[in-house]
C-alpha cells in the first residue's frame, strides 16, 4: 500500500489523487454496464417482455421478448462481463502507469 | 452394449478420474484447504464455478420446469445467470483483493464484529446444508433410476466419493475435480440436446433449433407448442404473464431474488478467492458465465423439445402403443396413466387429464388409489375417480425432472447417450456437494473455532479441524440425504432469498461505502433476514396469504434485500462511522492490485 494513501493531509497526494480517479472510472464503467445488465435481462426480458412481443417483430419462431427471457439476456449477462473484465485491465494497467508516473519512488 | 453396461462405464471411469485427481492434489496447510493455495488459473476457476454452481437442480430439474412453465421458466435462467453480472461487477474482485478465507471472514473484518461474524457463519451454514441436502438425494435418485440400485446405496457411494477427495485435498481437490466434473457434465448435457435438435429441427445448435421450423412441416416449433397448449387448455407456452401464478410482478421479483441470491451464495463467492490476482478473479467470472451459459442456453432448447416430444408421443395412444420410455419411467413413478375407459392416453390440463406422478405418495397409497379407480371404472362399489383424487392432491402432470432424464429416449437416442446423462447428472450434484461442504467447513473450522473460539491453534491443528468438519459435514449430507427432511424441497427459494437478503447488502456497502458502521449492518441483515424468514416460513408452512402484493416465497428475497439497504442507510447517520483501520481496510480492496501490495496479500500473515 502507497505509504502516503492514508495519512490525513490537507491537499491529496499523487497516488492518492491516482487513486480517486481511478475509482472514479471504475464506478462510471459499473454503471454503464450494471444500466446494460438491468435493461438487457430485468428489462427486455421481464418489464417490457409484452411489448417487445406485442411488436410482432420475431428472430425466426421466437417472439422477441421471449426470446429475450430465455436466450438474449444470457448472451448480454456474458458480454457485459466480457467487456467489463477487458476495461477494467486495461483501467489497472493506466492507473499502474499513473501511479508509476506521479510517485516515481513508489516500490513496485 | 446395453445402456446399463454403457452407464456403469460411464460412471465408474468418471469416478476413478475424480479420486485420481483427489490423490494427485492432496494439501499440506490450510491455504491449499480452504483456498486452493491462491494458484487457480483463471479458465480453470470458471470451470470449477460452472460446475459448483450447477446443481442437481440445474441439470436435473430446470429444464423440466421451464417446460412446464413456458415464458415463466425465464426467471431461472435469467435469474441464475445474471447474479454473475453482480458477483464480477460488484464483489468478486474486491473481496479477492480482499483475500482471507471466507464470506464471514469478510463481514466479521469489514464490521469489526463477533455478532456480525456468527450471524454469517448460521446463515452460510444454514445456507449450504439445506442446499446439500437436495444435491446428496439426486446423486441417490441417479443411482436408483440409472444404475437400478437402493437409493440409499446410491447416496453413501456418493457421501464415499465426496468424503475420500474433500478431505484429502480440501478446495484444491475439489477445484480440480469440478473443472473435470464441469466436462462431464456439460457434455452429459449438450450431446443430447444437439441429437434431439437435428433430429427436430435439422439445426444443430439447439438454441436455433428452438426457434427453427419443424423439419419436414414448415411450421415452427414454438408456434406449434402453442396451438398443442391451446388445444389442451395449457397456458401458452411463449406468451409473456400467460401463466396464472406468474404475472409481471412476480416474475420481476423472483428474478432480481435470484439475481441476488446468486450472488451472494457462499460457496459461489468463495471460489473467487482461488485464484492468483484480482484481474484473474474478473477473468474467471467471465469463463464461468461463458461456461455456464452453455447449458443455460440450451436448456430452454431441451426443454421446448421435450415439451413436443412428450405430448405427441404419448397423447391419443392406446395402451399398447403407449412407446418404451413411458414404460420405464412409469415404474419410478415420475409418470402415471389412470384410464378413465376409453382406453387412450389424455393429457390435458383440464378435468379430464389422465397423467399424473406419484410424488410423495407411497406405493401403498398408490396401489389404493390404482385399486379404487379400477373399480370406479366399472362401477364396482368401494370406487372412486382416481384421476380425481390425484388432482385433489396437487399430482396432475408428470414430475419435471423426467424431462431431462428421459428425453434422450424419447427421442430414441443411442444407448450411450442415455447412459452419459447418468454421469452427467451425478457429475453436477457432486460438485455442487463438494463446493457447499467445504464452505460449512471453511464456516465452523475457521470463522468460529479459529477466529473466535481458539485463535492461538496451530496451523496443523487447524487442518486437522477442517478436514474433520468436513468429514462430519459429510456425513451429515449423507444422513440428510437417505432421510431427506420433508421441509428441504420446501425451502430452496428459502437459500436464495437468505443469501439475498443477508450477505449481498452487507458485503456490497461494506465494499462500496466507508461510512456504514457495524450496528447499522447488523441491523440491515437481522431486518432483512428476520422479513425474509418471516414471510417464506409463514406464507409456505402456515398458509399465510401472500399479504405483500402477492408476491410469492421465491420472489421475497428482493423484498428483503431492499429493507436491509433501507435499515442500513437509515441508521448509518445515527452510528459513528467505522475505525481508521477499517477505513483502510476498504482503502485497500479497492485498489487495483499492482498498484501497491499486491504481495502483501500473499505473504502477509493470515490476519
Amino acid at each position: 500500500m502507497p505509504v502516503s494513501a492514508h495519512t490525513p493531509e490537507s491537499s491529496p497526494p499523487p497516488p492518492r489523487r491516482a487513486l480517486g480517479r481511478y475509482w472514479i472510472a471504475n464506478l462510471r464503467l459499473m454503471a454503464l454496464l450494471l444500466v446494460i445488465w438491468a435493461l438487457g435481462g430485468l428489462g427486455a426480458g421481464v418489464l417490457f417482455a409484452d411489448a417487445l412481443d406485442a411488436l410482432g417483430f420475431s428472430l425466426g419462431g421466437f417472439p422477441l421478448g421471449f426470446w429475450f427471457a430465455q436466450q438474449g439476456s444470457i448472451i448480454v449477462f456474458i458480454l457485459v462481463i466480457l467487456v467489463y473484465a477487458v476495461a477494467m485491465n486495461r483501467l489497472d494497467a493506466q492507473h499502474h502507469r499513473d501511479m508509476a508516473r506521479e510517485s516515481p519512488e513508489q516500490p513496485r | 452394449m446395453s445402456v446399463l453396461a454403457w452407464t456403469y462405464l460411464f460412471v465408474g471411469v468418471s469416478f476413478s478420474l475424480y479420486l485420481a485427481i483427489a490423490w494427485f492434489s492432496r494439501v499440506k496447510d490450510t491455504r491449499g484447504f480452504y483456498v486452493a493455495g491462491r494458484g487457480i488459473p483463471a479458465p480453470i476457476n470458471g470451470m470449477a464455478t460452472g460446475a459448483d454452481w450447477m446443481s442437481a437442480a440445474s441439470f436435473l430439474s430446470m429444464a423440466g420446469l421451464i417446460s412446464m412453465m413456458g415464458y415463466a421458466g425465464g426467471v431461472y435462467l435469467m435469474g441464475w445467470t445474471g447474479g454473475f453480472v453482480l458477483l464480477a461487477l460488484l464483489l468478486a474482485p474486491y473481496l479477492r483483493k480482499f483475500g482471507h478465507f471466507t464470506v464471514p471472514d469478510f463481514i466479521g473484518d469489514r464490521y469489526e464484529s463477533s455478532t456480525a461474524r456468527v450471524v454469517a457463519v448460521v446463515c452460510a451454514v444454514f445456507v449450504s446444508f439445506v442446499y446439500v441436502t437436495g444435491q446428496m438425494r439426486g446423486v441417490g435418485v441417479v443411482f436408483a433410476r440409472f444404475l437400478e440400485v437402493d437409493i440409499n446405496i446410491g447416496v453413501i457411494i456418493g457421501m464415499t466419493i465426496v468424503f475420500v477427495y474433500a478431505t484429502l485435498g480440501g478446495m484444491k481437490g475439489i477445484t480440480w475435480t469440478q473443472a473435470a466434473q464441469y466436462w462431464v457434465l456439460i457434455t452429459a448435457f449438450l450431446v443430447p440436446a444437439i441429437a434431439i435438435s437435428f433430429r427436430l429441427t435439422g439445426q444443430w445448435l439447439p438454441s436455433i433449433g428452438m426457434g427453427s421450423s419443424l423439419a419436414g412441416e414448415g411450421v415452427y416449433l414454438l408456434d406449434r407448442l402453442n396451438e398443442i397448449h391451446a388445444d389442451l387448455g395449457f397456458s401458452s407456452y411463449t406468451e409473456s404473464f400467460a401463466h396464472p401464478a406468474w404475472n409481471k410482478l412476480n416474475v420481476f421479483c423472483t428474478t432480481l431474488a435470484l439475481m441476488v441470491g446468486t450472488a451472494g451464495l457462499p460457496h459461489v463467492i468463495v471460489r473467487f478467492y482461488t485464484v492468483r490476482t484480482v484481474s484473474a478473479a474478473r477473468w474467471s467470472a467471465f469463463w464461468a458465465l461463458l461456461f455456464i451459459g452453455l447449458l443455460y442456453l440450451t436448456a430452454p432448447a431441451t426443454a421446448a423439445f421435450a415439451r413436443y416430444y412428450m405430448i405427441q408421443s404419448l397423447q391419443g395412444q392406446a395402451d399398447q402403443d403407449l412407446p418404451a420410455w413411458f414404460r420405464s419411467w412409469e415404474r419410478t413413478g415420475l409418470i402415471l396413466w389412470l384410464d378413465d375407459g376409453d382406453g387412450r392416453v389424455r393429457y390435458s390440463n383440464r378435468e379430464d387429464n389422465e397423467i399424473f406422478r406419484s410424488g410423495p405418495l407411497t406405493a401403498a397409497r398408490q396401489v389404493e388409489i390404482r385399486a379404487a379407480h379400477a373399480r370406479w371404472l366399472v362401477d364396482a362399489p368401494g370406487g372412486a375417480d382416481g384421476r380425481g383424487v390425484m388432482r385433489s392432491l396437487g399430482l396432475s402432470g408428470p414430475d419435471t425432472d423426467i424431462i431431462v432424464l428421459a428425453t434422450p429416449e424419447m427421442a430414441g437416442l443411442f444407448n450411450w447417450i442415455i447412459a452419459l446423462v447418468a454421469a452427467g447428472g451425478l457429475a453436477a450434484a457432486l460438485s455442487t456437494a463438494s463446493g457447499l461442504l467445504l464452505v460449512i467447513s471453511s464456516s465452523v473450522a475457521h470463522d468460529l473455532y479459529f477466529r473466535i473460539i481458539n485463535p492461538q491453534a496451530s496451523e496443523g491443528r487447524r487442518l486437522v479441524v477442517g478436514r474433520t468438519v468436513i468429514g462430519l459435514a459429510v456425513i451429515v449430507a449423507g444422513i440428510f440425504g437417505i432421510y431427506p427432511p420433508a421441509f428441504v424441497s420446501q425451502v430452496v427459494a428459502f437459500a436464495f432469498g437468505l443469501a439475498a437478503s443477508s450477505f449481498f447488502p452487507a458485503l456490497l456497502l461494506g465494499i462500496f461505502s466507508r461510512r456504514v458502521g457495524t450496528v447499522p449492518a447488523i441491523m440491515g441483515m437481522v431486518a432483512g433476514i428476520g422479513f425474509t424468514t418471516f414471510y417464506i416460513v409463514g406464507n409456505v408452512f402456515f398458509g399465510m396469504p401472500a399479504w405483500l402484493f402477492g408476491i410469492n416465497a421465491q420472489g421475497i428475497g428482493a423484498v428483503g434485500m431492499a429493507l436491509n439497504f433501507a435499515v442500513a442507510g437509515l441508521l448509518t447517520p445515527f452510528f459513528p462511522p467505522p475505525s481508521a483501520a477499517v477505513q483502510r481496510l476498504v482503502e485497500n480492496i479497492r485498489e487495483p492490485e499492482d498498484a501497491g501490495p499486491a504481495l502483501e496479500i500473499d505473504s502477509a500473515p493470515e490476519h
